[in-house]
C-alpha cells in the first residue's frame, strides 16, 4: 500500500480549490449560526444563486466575468432579503424550515423546463470560466512540491479562493470584534434581552443573513469559475449538511473554525476514501466491495463526527469555557 | 408578607413632586405622570390577564406593582414595553404614544425593562453585556463597524461608564468573566446595571430581588433609591412586603388583571380590599407565604 501517496492525495484535497470553496461557504454559515444563532439549513441555496449569477450572465447572455460575479453576489443578497423579511420576525424555527424549503425549491426552479432558456435546465451552463482563465498569471504546467501538485488552472482557483477566504475571515474578525458583532453575539444568547436594550433585532438578523448569504453566493461564483460548468443537481441539500458538519468540526463561533473544518474534513474524506480503496485492492475488505465503499466511508466520517461531538463538542478550535456555560 | 411591615413607612414619603397629596384610589390621576395608560386589555384565550382601566405613574417616584401570582404584573410589563400586543387600550410615555411600537423602540424612548427570568447574555463577558446596552453607538452599524477610529473613543467613554456602574453594583471584579459564570443574584444585578447603561428615564424591574441573597438585596435597595434620587422613575414588581413598604413612594395593587388599589404604603397597609385579595390568594395556595417562594411559582411569565 502506498501510504505516502494516499497521504499526499489527502493533503492535496485538503488544501485544494474545493476545500477553499467550502471554507468560504462555511464562513457564511458561521455568521448565521456560529455568531447569530440563525438556523440556516439552506446555505446551498445561496451557493446556487451565486453560481447561476455567473451561469446566466456569462453562459446565457455572454456578458463579461465581472458582471457575472456582481450578479452572483447580488442574487445572494436578494435571496437573503427574500428569506429574511418574512421569517425573521417569527420564531427561530420558521427560518430553518424556510431555508431548507427555499434552497430545494430553487434547485427545482433552476432545473425546470420553463426556465431552460435562462438556466439550461437540467444540463446547466457550460464554458463559464474563459474570462477567469484569461486572468490566470500561471503558465501551463504543474505546481507544488513532492506528490502534492496542482495544474495551473487549479492553482489559479486556489490562489483566488483562498485569498477570498482570507479576506472573508478578516472581514468576519473585524465585524465580530466590533460593537456590531457584540449585538450579533447577543442575539445568539437572547433576542429579547437585546431588544429590551433598544436594538432593532430584526434589522440585525437580516444584516447577518445578508452578510453570510453573500459569502455563500461568492462560494457559488467560485464553483462556476472553478468547474466552468454547473448543473442544478450539484446543489443538493447534502451540500448544506456537509457544510454544517465541517462548521461543527472546526468550531462554530470562531473565525478560524470554517477554515479548519473544511481542511480537516476534506482530508478525512479523501483519506478514508483512498485507504478503503487501497485496502479493497489488497483484498483486506472481504465484506464490502466497489459501490459499497462509498457508503462505508460516509459511515466512518459519521462515526468521527459522533466521537467529536461526544469528546469535543466545541469543535477543534472552539472555546470549551463557552460550551460549559449554563445557557439558561 | 407573613412578616410585620416595618415602620419605615415609605422612605420616599419625602413627597416626590406632590405624590403625597394624591388621593389613594384606583386609577387616580397624578400631578406629573411619566406614564399614562388607558383601557389596557390583554387576554389569552378566555383568560383576561390584564384589564387596567387607568393607570398613571408619577415621574421621579419609586412605584411598586404588587399582586398575587398570576395577577398580570409581568403581562402588564410586557404590554407597556412593546414585548406583547394589547387587545385594546392606549398608553403614553413622556407624552408620546407608545401603541404599536416595538420593544426596541420603547427602550429608545427611555423606558427600559428587565425580566422576571433573568436574561444575562451568558456567553458574553460581563463587560460586553454592559457595553452592548450603550445607546447610539456608531460602531453598531454594519458598515460603521469597520471604521474603528470612528467608534474607538465612544467605546472608551462607554467603557468608563460601564466600569462605574459595575463598581456600584459590586460586579467590577467579574468584568472579564462570561456572564454565564455569575450566580443568579449577580445576574439580576448585571441585568439592572445593564438596563442603566441605556440611560433610561424610567426603569421597569420585574422582581429584581428574587433569588438575590439578603446582603445583596440591601445594596440593591440602595441602588433603587439612589436611582430615584437621581431623577429616574422606577416601577418594580416585588413580593416582599418589608421591601415594598420600606422603599416605595407609591404602590399599585393588581389582582386578576385589574388595579384594585393604589396609594402610599400607609394607605395600602390598611386597605381592606388588598388584605382580602392577599388573604384570598393565601387560601388558594395554602402554605405559600413569602414572596420568594411565590416568585418561583409562576415562570410562564412570558
Ligand atoms: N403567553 C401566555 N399565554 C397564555 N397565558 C399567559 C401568557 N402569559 C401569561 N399568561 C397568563 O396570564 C396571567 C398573568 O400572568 P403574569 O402576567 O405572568 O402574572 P404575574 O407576573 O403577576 O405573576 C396568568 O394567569 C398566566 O398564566
Ligand atoms: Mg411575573
Amino acid at each position: 500500500m502506498d501510504f505516502l501517496g494516499i497521504l499526499a492525495t489527502s493533503l492535496t484535497s485538503a488544501i485544494g480549490p474545493v476545500a477553499a470553496i467550502y471554507a468560504l461557504a462555511i464562513i457564511g454559515l458561521n455568521m448565521h449560526f456560529g455568531y447569530t444563532g440563525l438556523l440556516n439549513f439552506g446555505q446551498v441555496g445561496f451557493m446556487l444563486v451565486g453560481a447561476y449569477g455567473v451561469g446566466i450572465s456569462v453562459g446565457t447572455f455572454g456578458l463579461p466575468l465581472s458582471v457575472g460575479v456582481g450578479a452572483g453576489i447580488l442574487c445572494g443578497l436578494l435571496l437573503a432579503l427574500l428569506l429574511g423579511i418574512p421569517t425573521l420576525r417569527l420564531r427561530a424555527d420558521y427560518l430553518a424550515i424556510c431555508t431548507i424549503a427555499v434552497a430545494e425549491g430553487l434547485r427545482f426552479v433552476y432545473r425546470a423546463p420553463f426556465a431552460r432558456d435562462f438556466t439550461g435546465g437540467v444540463f446547466g451552463r457550460q464554458n463559464l470560466s474563459e474570462g477567469f482563465r484569461e486572468l490566470n498569471p500561471f503558465p501551463p504546467g504543474r505546481y507544488g512540491f513532492g506528490d502534492i501538485t496542482f495544474s495551473s488552472p487549479h492553482l489559479w482557483t486556489m490562489v483566488v479562493t483562498w485569498s477570498l477566504v482570507l479576506v472573508a475571515s478578516l472581514v468576519m474578525w473585524s465585524l465580530i470584534h466590533s460593537p456590531w458583532g457584540r449585538v450579533i453575539k447577543g442575539l445568539r444568547e437572547d433576542e429579547d434581552a437585546v431588544r429590551s436594550l433598544g436594538k432593532n433585532v430584526f434589522a440585525y438578523k437580516l444584516q447577518s443573513l445578508a452578510v453570510g448569504g453573500v459569502f455563500g453566493a461568492l462560494a457559488g461564483v467560485m464553483i462556476a469559475l472553478h468547474q466552468a460548468s454547473i448543473t442544478p443537481d450539484q446543489f443538493r441539500p447534502q451540500v448544506t449538511f456537509y457544510l454544517w458538519a465541517m462548521l461543527l468540526l472546526g468550531g462554530a463561533g470562531r473565525v478560524l473554525g470554517p477554515v479548519i473544518g473544511s481542511v480537516v474534513m476534506w482530508f478525512l474524506l479523501t483519506f478514508t476514501d483512498e485507504m478503503m480503496r487501497a485496502m479493497d485492492q489488497m483484498g483486506w475488505l472481504p465484506f464490502v466491495s466497489g459501490g459499497e465503499l462509498g457508503a462505508v466511508r460516509h459511515a466512518l466520517v459519521g462515526l468521527i463526527l459522533v466521537l467529536l461531538i461526544i469528546y469535543r463538542p466545541q469543535g477543534l478550535v472552539g472555546d470549551r469555557r463557552e460550551m460549559l456555560v449554563n445557557v439558561k | 408578607m407573613s412578616s410585620e411591615p416595618t415602620q419605615l413607612g415609605g422612605a420616599g414619603g419625602a413627597a416626590q413632586g406632590g405624590i403625597a397629596e394624591v388621593s389613594p384610589h384606583p386609577g387616580v390621576a397624578k400631578p406629573d405622570p411619566i406614564l399614562v395608560a388607558d383601557g389596557l386589555r390583554r387576554s389569552f384565550g378566555g383568560l383576561t390577564a390584564v384589564d387596567v382601566e387607568r393607570l398613571q405613574v408619577q415621574r421621579g417616584t419609586i412605584t411598586a406593582l404588587i399582586g398575587p401570582n398570576g395577577a398580570g404584573k409581568s403581562t402588564l410589563f410586557n404590554v407597556l414595553t412593546g414585548f406583547d400586543r394589547v387587545d385594546t387600550g392606549s398608553w403614553t410615555f413622556e407624552g408620546g404614544r407608545l401603541n404599536g411600537l416595538a420593544g426596541h423602540q420603547v427602550a429608545r424612548r427611555g423606558m427600559v425593562r428587565t425580566f422576571q427570568l433573568t436574561k444575562a447574555l451568558t456567553r458574553l463577558t460581563v463587560m460586553e453585556n454592559m457595553l452592548l446596552a450603550a445607546p447610539g453607538q456608531s460602531g453598531e452599524r454594519l458598515l460603521g463597524s469597520f471604521l474603528r477610529w470612528s467608534w474607538a473613543r465612544q467605546e472608551d467613554s462607554n467603557r468608563e461608564r460601564a466600569e462605574a456602574l459595575l463598581e456600584r453594583f459590586r460586579l467590577a471584579h467579574m468584568r472579564d468573566e462570561i456572564a454565564g459564570s455569575l450566580s443568579g443574584g449577580q445576574r439580576k444585578l448585571l441585568e439592572m446595571a445593564r438596563a442603566l447603561m441605556v440611560r433610561p428615564s424610567m426603569v421597569m424591574l420585574d422582581e429584581p430581588m428574587a433569588g438575590v441573597n439578603p446582603v445583596l438585596v440591601e445594596s440593591l435597595l440602595e441602588h433603587i433609591s439612589a436611582l430615584r434620587d437621581e431623577g429616574t422613575t422606577v416601577l418594580f414588581v416585588e413580593h416582599d412586603m418589608d421591601v415594598i413598604m420600606g422603599i416605595s413612594d407609591w404602590i399599585v395593587v393588581l389582582a386578576e388583571g385589574r388595579v384594585i388599589a393604589e396609594g402610599r404604603p400607609e394607605d395600602i397597609r390598611s386597605d381592606q380590599v388588598v388584605i382580602d385579595a392577599y388573604l384570598g390568594a393565601h387560601h388558594d395556595e395554602a402554605g405559600r407565604g413569602s414572596g420568594d417562594e411565590a416568585a418561583e411559582g409562576i415562570e410562564e411569565a412570558r
